[in-house]
């Protein structure tokens, strides 16, 4: 199945795709949004009959000079960002792959960035344009390709992390970055409160930083930039050289520390930044620190009652990575406040009449 | 074109008299301080689209959060439009007031709530003014970056509603991608939440949809933006060319060779003499384009990427290249380009601002496309550019005691935007659709997408009572006005009547 996805041809499938919503749309049926199939854990499973995006794939323009690349949303992954490597250049976001066949439509869907995020952005901030197939089967472009652009509401923006509960992406627009001339990365024993009071002062400073994690006792630290402020931070910094590959094991969790125990499950607590260690009972979990503090995750067997109020008096939330079946939750989102629900369901409901877009992906009302 | 709402195409308002209204609001927000005479309604006739002039209905110009969600609930519950307004300083007249709707005033919320070092954050009301929070932000070497030429009155509920960009945009973003939260409240009165002190927050992205909706879907309150450490150092390149296609291919050539400029400008000769005319900056008068070039960070990596830059441009076939000295040369390089709107208006008594972005590879061609817009029309074009992120400002000059031609400048204005959205790019970067660009909104979208917008709209409001008439036109005024995009020779709502 992996082979096949990762070496089909370039193809535009719009057409197809369009019949397949208006049919679903005429018969009342809902459909599941599917590219590579990686991020199922993600959200509530969706009980409905595949749309399939794979084959709906290839690049359709990139132009190095100008920063912006358009893909169709079956694109793999791998081979988009292998594509702008060879042309020095980078996803700012750093997306999460979740297998080979993980496509660019499902990245923008799910809106997961990877360690890079607090210094460059979410994918949100990448995203330039979008073309969307809408409940009644038509294929309509929002945004361009184009850095400014602020004609009509931002739609591209909201399809991104909607997950496909909103229409289906068929195509994005993203801004793309040079790769920083150097990078290095290093490692310093430091117990966790020092750690976090030293990240809140490096974070004042204009330094390369691009990512922090801290883990086990030690702050990890990626430097990305000029040759001469990378070696200049680094020689400030001191510590042990580490291994880059840590960064790509964290952004796609595979990592040691993602190996749950028996009866754990795995939560992503998303914090406000200088947010102090919470006081979640240690016995019953384990904790890595991403994003300078602001993204942890969690291994633990509380319930998500109690973690979700934990993060909420903070001003934060928690996300649940482990599916209900496998011992997760069935609400793996932060509830929403009932007035924002309101306009949820309300957007829901003009843009998706019919309930035929991923439904209950994200919410079991949405 | 005409700008006065009107029923007939723009929609329909309900039934009501100004004293009912104004009776109504006086006795049930009672606090609510309330203009209603011609004298004192005057000051508010426009924004910063001082050719568009319309006399609210009534202005409210509220002192507290209590009084702003009563006056909603109330306009809610008689039908009364609401445009609501900040410092008043956009260019595309999104505070246009309405002659039968209540102007909202926000410009008394003007408090810095508050700084937090640490997380490098700034809380925000929505008066407060862009510039106010970057210098509350200096003493922690910190600053808010987005930039809007208006910085110093322009105010930062403005800004979001807007989207306002600047001149640092290829590398920090415009105002979306510095806002992390941002309170609103509806036109049900109702007050929520959207984005979070967090790097984000669950549901979908509302804080992306606010931001640039140009007061359409509900009443910004309070803002939360992020803060940069301030760079170690900004180091300014002015390079001069004979020939403006090499400066546009200059552009292009610095980004490939990797480098993300914190500011990139280019500006043609008229714009060029009127600005080394009024400021004095030294601008080479004699050259057809100058590109300005700023690189900030740190100190060694500055100058490092000084060094690859003047090599690109000295490839690209630059006359003549010059790296500011020190920090007040860089002011004077810079005070060119930041008073080229100002030195226009010296050389003409009248000047009109777009504001279209695109591809920078279409640059030559739209270039030769506006001058030959101008030649046709008889009307000089000055070119102002972002050139890092495509966001290009042709100011029409033109003189509106001469009959006509204010029509004639609009009327170029509209085909120049044409030429963007033709080039794959838009009709406006930074200053906002608002009513200027109501009927050009018909030419970057056809009918399916703008009834998607109008679909979006009525999630938040569907009586349309606020800022009717703005940011997305009806399909009669696309039938009326707007050059209707035709896919594959197909009208999309054939049912409508076409004149």
């Amino acid at each position: 199945m992996t082979d096949s996805l990762t070496t089909l041809p370039d193809r535009d499938i719009t057409t197809h795709l369009c019949e397949q919503v208006s049919h679903a749309f005429s018969r009342h049926t809902p459909l599941r949004i599917v590219g590579g199939d990686t991020r199922a854990f993600y959200g509530r499973p969706v009980n409905a009959a595949p749309l399939h995006l794979a084959e709906h794939r290839g690049i359709v323009h990139y132009d190095p000079v100008e920063l912006v690349i358009t893909a169709r949303a079956g694109t793999p992954l791998e081979e988009l960002e292998a594509v702008l490597d060879d042309n020095h250049q980078m996803l700012g976001f750093e997306p999460p792959r979740f297998g080979p066949q993980g496509t660019i439509g499902g990245a923008v869907a799910t809106g997961l960035a990877g360690p890079r995020r607090p210094w460059a952005g979410a994918i949100r901030d990448f995203v330039l344009g979008t073309r969307v197939i809408t409940q009644h089967g038509k294929p309509l472009r929002f945004g361009g390709e184009v850095m400014k652009n602020v004609a009509g509401y931002d739609m591209s923006r909201l399809m991104t992390g909607a997950q496909g509960t909103l229409g289906v992406l068929a195509d994005v627009s993203l801004k793309v970055l040079p790769k920083p001339p150097a990078h290095h990365s290093l490692r310093l024993t430091l117990p966790l409160d020092e750690a976090l009071a030293r990240l809140a002062e490096l974070g004042r400073r204009p330094l390369p930083i691009t990512a922090a994690a801290w883990h086990d006792g030690e702050l990890l630290l990626r430097l990305e930039g000029g040759n001469s402020s990378v070696a200049a931070t680094r020689r400030e910094l001191g510590g042990e050289p580490l291994d880059a590959d840590f960064w790509t094991t964290l952004r796609d969790l595979r990592h040691d520390f993602f190996t749950l125990a028996p009866g754990q499950a795995l939560w992503r607590l998303s914090l406000p930044s200088n947010t102090p260690p919470l006081a979640l009972d240690d016995s019953h979990s384990q904790v890595l620190y991403d994003w300078a503090g602001c993204q942890r995750f969690l291994k633990t067997t509380l319930d998500g009652d109690t973690l979700r109020h934990a993060c909420q008096a903070v001003g934060g939330h928690a996300t649940c990575y482990t599916l209900a079946a496998q011992g997760g939750s069935d609400t793996p989102f932060t509830p929403l406040n009932p007035v924002v629900e309101k306009y949820h369901r309300r957007l829901k409901e003009q843009l998706d009449t019919r309930n035929i877009f991923n439904p209950g992906r994200l919410y079991a009302a949405l | 074109m005409n700008f006065l709402y009107d029923e007939a195409i723009d929609g329909a308002l309900a039934p009501f008299e100004k004293a009912d209204v104004l009776h109504d609001l006086q006795h049930n927000v009672p606090t609510l301080r309330l203009l209603h005479r011609e004298e004192d309604l005057r000051p508010f006739e426009c924004d910063g689209l001082a050719a568009y002039r319309v006399m609210p209905m009534l202005v409210a110009m509220p002192n507290t959060l209590d009084e702003v969600q009563a006056l909603l609930k109330r306009c809610h519950a008689l039908g009364v439009p609401v445009v609501t307004r900040g410092a008043g300083t956009g260019l595309s007249g999104g505070a246009l007031p309405l002659e039968r709707g209540v102007l909202l005033v926000m410009s008394r919320f003007q408090h810095i709530i508050n700084i937090d070092p640490d997380a490098r954050t700034a809380t925000l009301q929505p008066g407060v003014r862009n510039l106010a929070i970057s210098e509350a932000a200096a003493p922690y070497g910190l600053y808010y970056a987005p930039d809007p030429s208006s910085q110093i009155a322009c105010s930062i509920g403005g800004n979001v509603a807007e989207n306002a960009g600047g001149v640092h945009c290829l590398k920090y973003g415009l105002t979306v991608n510095n806002v992390m939260r941002v309170d609103v409240i509806t036109i049900e009165g109702e007050p929520m939440t959207l984005g979070a002190e967090a790097l984000d927050a669950p549901g979908f992205d509302l804080l992306a949809l606010f931001n640039g909706s140009e007061g359409m879907l509900g009443v910004i309150t309070e803002i939360t933006v992020k803060l940069l450490p301030l760079p170690e150092v900004a180091k300014v390149l002015m390079a001069s060319f004979d020939d403006v296609e090499k400066a546009g291919k200059a552009v292009g050539d610095i980004i490939a060779a990797g480098i993300i400029p914190g500011g990139l400008e280019m500006m043609d000769k008229l714009a060029i003499q009127a600005a080394e005319g009024f400021v004095h900056a030294g601008y080479p008068v004699e050259a057809e384009a100058i590109l300005l070039c700023e690189l900030d960070g740190v100190l060694a990596d500055v100058d490092e990427g000084c060094d690859t830059v003047r090599g690109v441009l000295e490839n690209a076939g630059a006359t003549d290249i010059r790296l500011a000295r020190n920090a007040t040369e860089r002011a004077v390089f810079w005070s060119g380009r930041k008073n080229a709107f100002p030195a226009v208006g010296r050389i003409s008594p009248d000047y009109y601002c777009m504001d279209g972005t695109i591809p920078r590879r279409e640059l030559p061609r739209v270039l030769n496309g506006i001058a030959e817009l101008s030649r046709e029309s008889g009307l000089r074009v000055a070119n102002v550019f972002h050139a890092g992120d495509g966001n290009m400002h042709p100011l029409i000059l033109f003189d509106a005691n001469r009959e006509g031609e204010l029509a004639l400048a609009e009327d170029v204005g509209g085909k120049i935007l044409e030429l963007c959205v033709a080039a794959g790019g838009s009709i406006t970067g930074e200053h906002g659709v608002g009513r200027e660009k109501i009927n050009q909104m018909c030419s970057q979208f056809d009918a399916d997408e703008i009834t998607l917008f109008h679909a979006l709209k009525a999630a938040f409001d569907p009586q349309r009572l606020l800022n009717p008439g703005k940011n997305i036109p009806t399909l009669a005024r696309c039938a009326e006005f707007g050059a209707m995009h035709v896919h594959n020779n197909e009208l999309a709502h054939p049912e409508l009547p076409r004149f």
